[in-house]
C-alpha cells in the first residue's frame, strides 16, 4: 500500500514544486501574475471542450513516440532516436499509401501502418544491433540515426517520391482524402489517440503478464545473470528496440494519415523528442505515459494563450517542460525516504 | 434628401445580419474591437521572415478599434490548426493571418471549412478561385524585383566579381531570388558569378555560418541570402569585412559597414488594406499580389559603402521596373547547364505563371538545384 501511495505522492510533489518554481520565475523574471498565468493555462488546456480536444490532439503523437523510449528502457537501454523512427515511418507510410492508393480505404490504412511499423522498427533495431554486437552506445547512435532519417526524408520528399505539383513545399504524392483515418465520432480528435492508448495497454499486458516481458526486466536488471539463465539477450534487444521503433513509426503513419495527407518536412517537428520527455516523466511505465502525454499536450495547448494574453515568449512553456523534467528526475531520490516502512518496526 | 434617411426596418435588419455574417458586429460598436490573429512559424524578432510580418502587425496594433493577437513558433502541423481555432474560439478573432507558406494546405483550408464566417488570408500566392473557399485568400509579393536591385548594387560594389547566395531549398520561390539577384549583377557586369549554397532548411544557423565562411574563403566579397533569418549570414559576413544584401526586413543594424541594400517585404500595405476593407464592410480581396510598383516589396536604404555610380544604376533600374520598361527575365536566357530556358525574343512580365515553377539556375550561378 505504501508503495502505491508513494508512486503517486512523489510525482505529485515534483509537479507542485515545478509549478511553484515556474510561478516564481513568472513573477520575478517575466513580471507576470503567476495566478493569472495558471488560470490561463487551465483555460487553454482543459477549460473548455475545445481546449480539451486541443490537448488530446497534441497528446496523441506523444503517447506513441514515448513508447519508443519506454520499451527499450525496460531492459536498461536509453533510446532517444524516436524522431528518426517517426520520420522514417511517416515516409514509409506515405510511400505505401500511394502505392496501393486505389485499394479500399481499410486496406490502404493497414498497408500504411504495417509499412511504417516495419521501417520504424528496423530503424531502432539497428541502434539495438549496433549496441549488442558492436558495442556502440545506443543513446548516441539512435540520436545520430535521427539526423540520417531526416536527411533521407528530405531526399525522398525532394527526389524520388516528390509530387511535382508541390512547388514551394516539397511533399510526396497525397494518399487521397478517402484514405485518411478521420476523427473520433463527435470530436475533433483523430483516431491516433485511441491507437496510442491501445498500444500502451498492450505493452502493459505484455510487460506484466508474459514471460517475454519478464525476460526483458531480468535482462534490464542484470544482463550477465540473464545470459547465465540462458536468455538470448541479443534477440530481446532487437525485440524491445524493434517494438519501440514500430510504435514511433506508427506515430509517423498517424501524422500522415490523420493530419498531413502526405509526407513532408512537417513530420520532423519534435514529437519524437517530446516523447523522450514523456517516457522519463512516466518513469517508462506504459500506463503512466497516457496521463503524462495529456499533461504535456495541455501545456502545449495553453502555450499559445500565454503568448497572446500575457505577451510571454514561446519559450515560457519550454521552460516549464524543462523544470518538470528536472524536478521529476530529482524526485527519483525520494523513493523509499518519505516514509519509514512500518512493517519493519 | 429626406428619402435617404428613411431606411426601412427590413433593410436595417438585413444590414445587421450581413455585418454579423462577416463577423463585424463590433464594426459600429466601440466596445467590441475587431480581433485579428497573426501566426508566425519562427520567433517574431528573427531579423527575417517573421519579423517582417510582426513589424506590420505592430502598425495594426496602433490602429483604433483593433485588437491584434500574435503567436510565434507555431509549426506547420495540426498545431497551427489548433492555434487558429484557439484564436477564433477563445479570443474571438474574425480575421486570421497564418503567415508561413506551409500553413495553407491542408491546415488552413481545413479550419476555414469549419469556420465559414471567419476570414483567413494566407501569405504565399496559393489561393485559386473555384478551388479554394471564398473565406480564404492569398497575398504575396514579387520580391525578386527587389533582389534584382540588390544584385545591381552588389555587382557595382564587388571587386572580385564573385557574389555569394546562401539559400534554404531549391524551390521556385528561392530560385527566382537567386536568379534575379544574379541577373541584376550581370546587368552591370556580365562576367559576375554567384556562388550558391543550399543549406537544406529554413533555419539552420550553423550551416548558414559555415556556408558564408566557405564563400568568403573562396573570394566572394558580397553575399545575399534566402533563409528565414538572415541574421547569421549578415553578421558572419560583416565580421569578415565583406558586403551584404539583406532579405525579408532591414538588417542594416547588424552590419553598419558592409550592408549595401536589401529586398524587404512591406506587409503593412497589405494588412492595412485588408483591415480597411473589413471596416468599410466591403468583402475582403481573395488574391492580392504585387511588387515594387504596388509597394508590397521595397529596397533597404543604401548603406555607406554604396558608390554614387551604383546608386545611379540601381535607381535607374527601379524607375524602369516601376514604369514597366524593364523585364528581369527575358530571352535569350540560358541556365547554368547550357540549356536555353527563355528563347530569344521572349520576355516575361513578373506575373508570368511560368516563373512560378522555375527549376533552374541561370548562367553565371555556380551551384546545382539537386
Amino acid at each position: 500500500m505504501t508503495a502505491v501511495v508513494e508512486r503517486i505522492a512523489v510525482p505529485t510533489l515534483a509537479l507542485l514544486a515545478s509549478a511553484v518554481l515556474f510561478g516564481l520565475l513568472l513573477a520575478i523574471y517575466a513580471r507576470v501574475d503567476p495566478l493569472e498565468a495558471f488560470a490561463l493555462m487551465y483555460q487553454g488546456a482543459f477549460g473548455t471542450w475545445f481546449s480539451w480536444q486541443n490537448t488530446l490532439t497534441r497528446a496523441a503523437p506523444l503517447i506513441l513516440t514515448a513508447l519508443c523510449t519506454a520499451l527499450p528502457a525496460r531492459m536498461g537501454l536509453i533510446i532517444i532516436g524516436n524522431e528518426g523512427a517517426l520520420v522514417m515511418g511517416g515516409v514509409a507510410a506515405a510511400a505505401a499509401g500511394v502505392a496501393v492508393i486505389d485499394a479500399p480505404a481499410p486496406v490502404v490504412q493497414l498497408a500504411m501502418a504495417v509499412a511504417a511499423m516495419i521501417v520504424g522498427g528496423l530503424w531502432i533495431a539497428l541502434a539495438g544491433a549496433l549496441r549488442q554486437w558492436r558495442g556502440v552506445n545506443e543513446t548516441i547512435s539512435s540520436l545520430l540515426l535521427t539526423y540520417i532519417a531526416i536527411a533521407l526524408m528530405n531526399h525522398f520528399v525532394e527526389g524520388p517520391l516528390r509530387d511535382p505539383s508541390s512547388l514551394n513545399k516539397p511533399s510526396t504524392w497525397p494518399i487521397g482524402d478517402q484514405n485518411m483515418i478521420g476523427t473520433i465520432t463527435g470530436t475533433d480528435v483523430h483516431w491516433g489517440l485511441v491507437l496510442g492508448i491501445v498500444a500502451c495497454l498492450i505493452v502493459y499486458v505484455w510487460m506484466r503478464f508474459t514471460t517475454w516481458g519478464f525476460a526483458l526486466q531480468v535482462i534490464g536488471g542484470n544482463p550477465k545473470t540473464a545470459r547465465m539463465m540462458g536468455l538470448d539477450v541479443g534477440r530481446y534487444v532487437l525485440l524491445a528496440c524493434g517494438a519501440g521503433g514500430a510504435m514511433a513509426g506508427l506515430a509517423g503513419m498517424v501524422e500522415v494519415a490523420a493530419i498531413h495527407g502526405r509526407a513532408n518536412a512537417s513530420l520532423a517537428v519534435g514529437y519524437g523528442y517530446s516523447g523522450i520527455l514523456v517516457s522519463f516523466l512516466a518513469r517508462h511505465h506504459p500506463l503512466a505515459i497516457v496521463p503524462v502525454s495529456i499533461l504535456l499536450g495541455g501545456i502545449g495547448a495553453s502555450g499559445g494563450l500565454l503568448q497572446r494574453r500575457l505577451d510571454l515568449p514561446d519559450a515560457a512553456v519550454v521552460v516549464l517542460q524543462g523544470i518538470l523534467f528536472v524536478a521529476i528526475l530529482a524526485s527519483e531520490t525520494l523513493y523509499g525516504r518519505l516514509w519509514k516502512p512500518k512493517e519493519a518496526a | 434628401m429626406i428619402d435617404r434617411f428613411t431606411i426601412g426596418r427590413r433593410a436595417l435588419l438585413g444590414g445587421a445580419a450581413g455585418a454579423a455574417a462577416l463577423g463585424l458586429t463590433g464594426g459600429a460598436d466601440a466596445q467590441k474591437p475587431l480581433v485579428i490573429g497573426f501566426i508566425y512559424v519562427g520567433p517574431r524578432d528573427d531579423y527575417g521572415y517573421n519579423q517582417a510580418h510582426a513589424e506590420a502587425a505592430a502598425i495594426l496594433k496602433k490602429m483604433p478599434g483593433l485588437k491584434v493577437q500574435e503567436e510565434e513558433k507555431v509549426p506547420e502541423t495540426v498545431a497551427v490548426e489548433k492555434t487558429m481555432e484557439s484564436m477564433i474560439n477563445l479570443d474571438g478573432a474574425t480575421l486570421v493571418f497564418p503567415t508561413s507558406f506551409g500553413y495553407f494546405d491542408p491546415y488552413m483550408l481545413k479550419v476555414a471549412g469549419k469556420y465559414p464566417k471567419i476570414q483567413f488570408r494566407h501569405c504565399g500566392g496559393l489561393w485559386t478561385e473555384g478551388k479554394h473557399p471564398m473565406n480564404t485568400g492569398s497575398y504575396f509579393g514579387y520580391i525578386d524585383e527587389a533582389q534584382y536591385i540588390s544584385g545591381i548594387v552588389a555587382g557595382m560594389t564587388t571587386k572580385s566579381g564573385k557574389l555569394g547566395f546562401v539559400a534554404a531549398k531549391p524551390i521556385p520561390q528561392v530560385l527566382r531570388n537567386i536568379n534575379a539577384f544574379t541577373l541584376g549583377a550581370q546587368s552591370v557586369n556580365p562576367k559576375i558569378t554567384t556562388q550558391v549554397i543550399f543549406t537544406g532548411d529554413w533555419a539552420l544557423p550553423v550551416k548558414e555560418a559555415e556556408a558564408t565562411n566557405s564563400m568568403i574563403a573562396q573570394g566572394v566579397d558580397a553575399v545575399a541570402c534566402h533563409v528565414d533569418s538572415p541574421k547569421v549570414v549578415i553578421e558572419t559576413a560583416e565580421r569578415a569585412g565583406i558586403f551584404t544584401c539583406g532579405y525579408h526586413c532591414n538588417q542594416a543594424k547588424l552590419a553598419p559597414k558592409g550592408y549595401l541594400t536589401g529586398a524587404e517585404w512591406n506587409w503593412e500595405r497589405v494588412y492595412v488594406g485588408f483591415v480597411e476593407s473589413l471596416k468599410a464592410n466591403k468583402p475582403l480581396e481573395n488574391f492580392v499580389r504585387g511588387g515594387l510598383k504596388e509597394g508590397y516589396v521595397r529596397t533597404s536604404a543604401y548603406g555607406p559603402a554604396v558608390s554614387a555610380a551604383a546608386k545611379e544604376k540601381a535607381d535607374a533600374a527601379k524607375t524602369a521596373i516601376l514604369n514597366g520598361s524593364l523585364a528581369i527575365y527575358k530571352g535569350a536566357l540560358k541556365d547554368n547547364k547550357g540549356n536555353t530556358v527563355i528563347p530569344a525574343g521572349t520576355s516575361y512580365v513578373i506575373t508570368e505563371p511560368k516563373l512560378e515553377s522555375m527549376n533552374y539556375l541561370v548562367e553565371g550561378v555556380v551551384g546545382s538545384t539537386s
